[in-house]
């Protein structure tokens, strides 16, 4: 997030909603939204092709057709220039690129968007009228906007939006994506990801490269890395410069033999993974794959390791919230028989690889293995990740948390980025097309498939399935049927019915629930018997790699 | 504009518009409250913060009444006294005398209230129980309207803090009671089970099933911690005792969250001492005997592929064996690396080090796509 969820509740006038089932998926933001609505008047305008719970808050809902993100934004847009309502000074003072966007938005006129997106005209000059007079707005977003072959036009279809309406840098306003994870924004921030170290450095940049090739013992001096094998490319500073793979390609890497051996730390690809089927071809290939759980998972039956780690409970470190809030995670149990805090677990694989040898580590400041607890982690983030830099185990102990970017230990965080300027200087309009879908219904598979999750289970369900409470209310997967499908399907009462894609097939009783528009069912993936990744496709982003979870081709059959 | 007050004969100057419960607040004057809570808007229904007023012929709520120019206050007048231990007794004279075995005895306002006024249930009081207790189905929240004094925080939590309102006042005089809904179970009355309601209950009223019977305030160690479940990044405390986790409770100091929580966060703990837990490394019987790991086909029936529990210096070693003569064989890009949202900041900056140093690859993603 740009901003923070409070000032976000606190100060917009309006805002957008747009692919976040909000009060569902993160239920304490989305009742703060529901408060600002009651207390202060806040206008919601939510697009989703769902009538999800926060409509009910709404001032407006557009129901746009699965995948028309971009045109709906751009059809939005198009009205706001019409109409005047963009801020000039923004533009002039903050942003480029604006006549080539400005080009490519007059391609899209209310009348042809409203016959892509399905929304009548007079929504649209609402919905553009709403978040142009009630400013500063925000716009809010999660994996509805992200989880699409166009994932990363989307984002950048909504950072337009909020140029436009000089909508960033202030109480109220900003791009919000809301992050599905405790600690997705951290994994994110720590180097979890194929092209960054810590901190978004790049791997691809030579500095960053030399930075943490010194600080972990890897500078070699000639140009021969000592003691290497002959696949080790020789460099002065033995660290890859070429972006690894993202998990969408790594796993299908072990069907085409690019990669043998995993190390899969608390994921559960079997039931977070598109299309099952092909995941569980790939991980049968594996020549090794060694899981770090807490359960035995849908996917510990294809792994030849299974490391017992802790839960949230058992450990002491940090989370990093949605709106970039590092916190405390304290340990409050012992973890349970001879399981161990994964800190401790991924040191030691790493000190007995390294003692194998095979690789030249020399002495650096932070080449060492010994971690007597979190905390001395936390040091060495400190010394590498500038955003992090004082973040310290002892401000974080006193105070409420601390949001990055926080570069010394007297800095007091970052709860608004862009005030000033944007990472890159001016905010960069980008002209973005609208592009369908991979997979739209036809005569075979005549319906939308949408999945996601609901209130009472998460994600994968590995923990939610094991807790009595949330089992008594959800305890079985259901399928959301309209009435009018269902109705053509002579679905009655709580039957079971059928799903099937290209790609599996499930069975699960169905919900018969005006929530879904007609033309669409929608399925979570929390439950092993029917997850809605048996049938979802493994069509990716190019950019960022994400499936595009929200959308593909199903038919439905009464069991 | 400041107005000028005394409270208990203090000359105090006060903002126009603030109540009297406030002000003495800032000031550290203690004003003995019941249904009022920060969070939520003063209803001045339970008379329990009455103070005099001079030249008021009523008690004047505290929690509701603004200051005006010149306003004498007595907090803890004869009168008042009077008045708040007559409330105490009416409210305790049907209320059930089981603080022996009431699971907020400890931490009860209206135990805390009855003890610091020395009141005790009358005589004439408590002809037996007139509600069902745990009356509600929902696996959340136990509903006892025994001990229910009327405050309707949990209306005003539901309704101000949730936005969901469940909770509703019904009936009349002495049958006048709290109802979900049109008097309808929790769950039919769209209940989120938040659990913000007994969060919010001064008494025993609205309480954790889940914890019930399992341990008292004073009995709990409490340990703030960052929720597992979603990015929100709500705190909470951990309610421990004998090493285990009996339920969670609401830390008013939360950064993000303050009381509130959602039915994940302060009720889906329970996974922690699940009985399906991993506690001993294992790995296959194969890794142990030296063989090829067995073709797919015959995995199911191969006694190779079986489990064997191990220590962790055998699977440790195991696993950095078969990473290392991987790397060595087929190169550091062979081996891929999935980190994980669900743990720790430290946690995943190591398995970023493990990667790009010791292994020397950039294959490590994690489920942010996903």
């Amino acid at each position: 997030m740009s901003n923070s969820m409070e000032d976000v509740a606190n100060a917009a006038q309006a805002a957008l909603i747009i692919g976040s089932n909000t009060t569902e998926q993160h239920p304490v933001f989305g009742s703060m939204l529901r408060r600002a609505v009651n207390k202060r008047g806040l206008k919601i305008v939510v697009a989703d092709p769902r009538k999800i719970d926060i409509t009910e808050f709404a001032v407006l809902h557009l129901q746009q057709n699965p995948g028309t993100d971009i045109a709906l934004i751009n059809g939005l847009m198009y009205i706001i220039l019409e109409k005047g309502w963009e801020d000039k000074a923004f533009i002039e003072e903050r942003c480029e690129g604006y006549d080539e966007f400005k080009a490519t938005v007059k391609n899209y006129p209310p009348q042809k968007v409203s016959e892509i997106t399905g929304i009548p005209v007079e929504k649209l000059y609402q919905a553009a009228e709403i978040l142009s007079v009630n400013r500063p707005s925000a716009v809010i977003w999660a994996m509805g906007i992200t989880q699409h072959i166009t994932g990363v036009r989307n984002v950048m279809s909504l950072a337009n939006l909020q140029m436009l309406l000089g909508n960033m840098g202030k109480p109220g306003s900003g791009v919000n994506p809301l992050r599905g994870q405790n600690n997705v924004q951290g994994a994110c921030d720590m180097g979890g990801l194929p092209n960054v170290y810590p901190g978004y450095q790049p791997v691809t940049n030579a500095e960053a490269r030399e930075k943490f090739a010194r600080a972990w013992g890897l500078k070699v001096e000639s140009g021969k890395v000592e003691g290497s094998e002959a696949n080790l490319q020789p460099s002065t500073f033995n660290l890859p410069d070429k972006v690894g793979l993202t998990v969408t390609e790594m796993i299908p890497g072990l069907a085409d033999g690019r990669v043998k051996a995993l190390y899969i730390l608390g994921e559960d690809p079997i039931m977070s993974d598109p299309d099952t089927a092909h995941i569980r071809h790939c991980l049968e290939a594996a020549d090794f794959i060694v899981l770090e759980e807490i359960f035995p998972s849908e996917t510990s039956p294809y792994a030849d390791v299974l490391l017992p780690g802790v839960s949230f409970a058992e450990k002491t470190g940090t989370f990093t919230n949605t709106e970039r809030r590092v916190q405390m995670v304290r340990k409050a149990v012992e973890p349970v028989g001879d399981a161990r805090p994964d800190w401790w677990i991924i040191a030691e694989v790493a000190k007995r690889i390294v003692a194998g040898g095979g690789r030249q580590i020399a002495e650096g400041p932070h080449a060492g293995w010994d971690y007597p607890d979190a905390n001395t982690i936390m040091t060495e983030i400190n010394a590498l990740t500038p955003s992090y830099g004082g973040i310290t185990f002892a401000r974080l102990e006193q105070g409420k948390g601390l949001q990055w970017p926080c570069p010394t230990t007297e800095h007091p965080g970052t709860p608004i980025l862009h005030t000033k300027q944007f990472s890159r200087g001016r905010g960069k309009f980008m002209p973005i097309d609208h592009v369908p879908p991979a997979e739209l219904p036809d005569d075979e598979y005549p319906m939308f498939l949408n999945t996601g999750r609901v209130l009472y289970h998460y994600h994968g369900g590995e923990m939610t399935r094991r807790a009595s409470g949330l089992m008594a209310v959800y305890g079985r997967p259901l399928v959301e049927v309209s009435p009018l499908d269902a109705e053509k399907l002579g679905l009655e009462g709580q039957q079971r019915v059928r799903i099937t894609s290209r790609r599996g097939s499930i069975e699960a009783e169905a919900w018969v629930t005006d929530r879904v528009p007609p033309g669409m069912v929608y399925a979570n993936f929390h439950f092993p018997e029917a997850s809605a990744n048996e049938l979802t496709i493994a069509a990716l982003d190019p950019t960022s790699k994400i499936p595009e979870y929200k959308v593909c081709a199903v038919k439905v059959e009464v069991v | 504009m400041a107005v000028k007050i005394t409270i208990d004969g203090i000359p105090i100057e006060a903002r126009e518009g603030q109540t009297i419960l406030q002000i003495a607040r800032e000031r550290g004057i203690h004003i003995p409250t019941l249904c009022y809570h920060k969070d939520l808007s003063p209803t001045g229904n339970c008379r329990i913060c009455v103070v005099e007023v001079a030249k008021q012929r009523f008690l004047q709520a505290a929690c509701v009444t603004p200051v005006w120019e010149g306003m004498e206050i007595s907090t803890h007048s004869e009168r008042t006294v009077r008045s708040r231990k007559l409330t105490l007794e009416l409210m305790l004279a049907n209320h059930p005398q089981d603080c022996l075995v009431c699971d907020v005895s400890g931490s009860c306002e209206l135990q805390d209230l009855a003890y610091d006024y020395q009141v005790e249930v009358p005589k004439w009081g408590s002809k037996g129980t007139r509600y069902v207790a745990d009356s509600d189905p929902n696996p959340f929240v136990r509903v006892d309207f025994n001990k229910c004094i009327l405050c309707r925080r949990c209306v005003l939590a539901c309704g101000e803090i949730q936005v969901r309102n469940v909770w509703g006042v019904a009936y009349r005089g002495f049958e006048e009671k709290i109802v979900a809904g049109a008097d309808t179970t929790m769950l039919d009355a769209r209940c989120e089970s938040c659990g913000q309601c007994a969060a919010y209950c001064p008494t025993g009223a609205l309480t954790d099933k889940m914890t019930y019977g399992k341990g008292r305030t004073h009995q709990v160690t409490k340990v703030t911690t960052t929720c597992t479940y979603c990015g929100v990044g709500c705190q909470f405390d951990l309610n421990v005792k004998d090493g285990k986790i009996i339920g969670v409770t609401s830390n008013p100091d939360a950064p993000v969250n303050g009381m509130a929580l959602c039915v994940k966060g302060r009720y889906g703990y329970d996974f922690v001492h699940h009985p399906e837990r991993l506690t001993r490394p294992k790995v296959r019987r194969y890794l142990l005997e030296g063989q090829a790991k067995p073709k797919q086909i015959s995995k199911s029936a191969n006694q190779l592929w079986e489990w064997v529990e191990t220590d962790w210096e055998t699977a440790l070693t195991i696993t950095a064996d078969k990473f290392r003569a991987t790397r060595d064989a087929s190169g550091p890009d062979s081996i891929g690396f999935l980190t994980s949202a669900k743990c720790l900041n430290e946690e995943n900056y190591l398995m970023n080090k493990l990667a790009r140093q010791v292994v020397g690859t950039n294959n490590i993603d994690h489920c942010a796509r996903l």
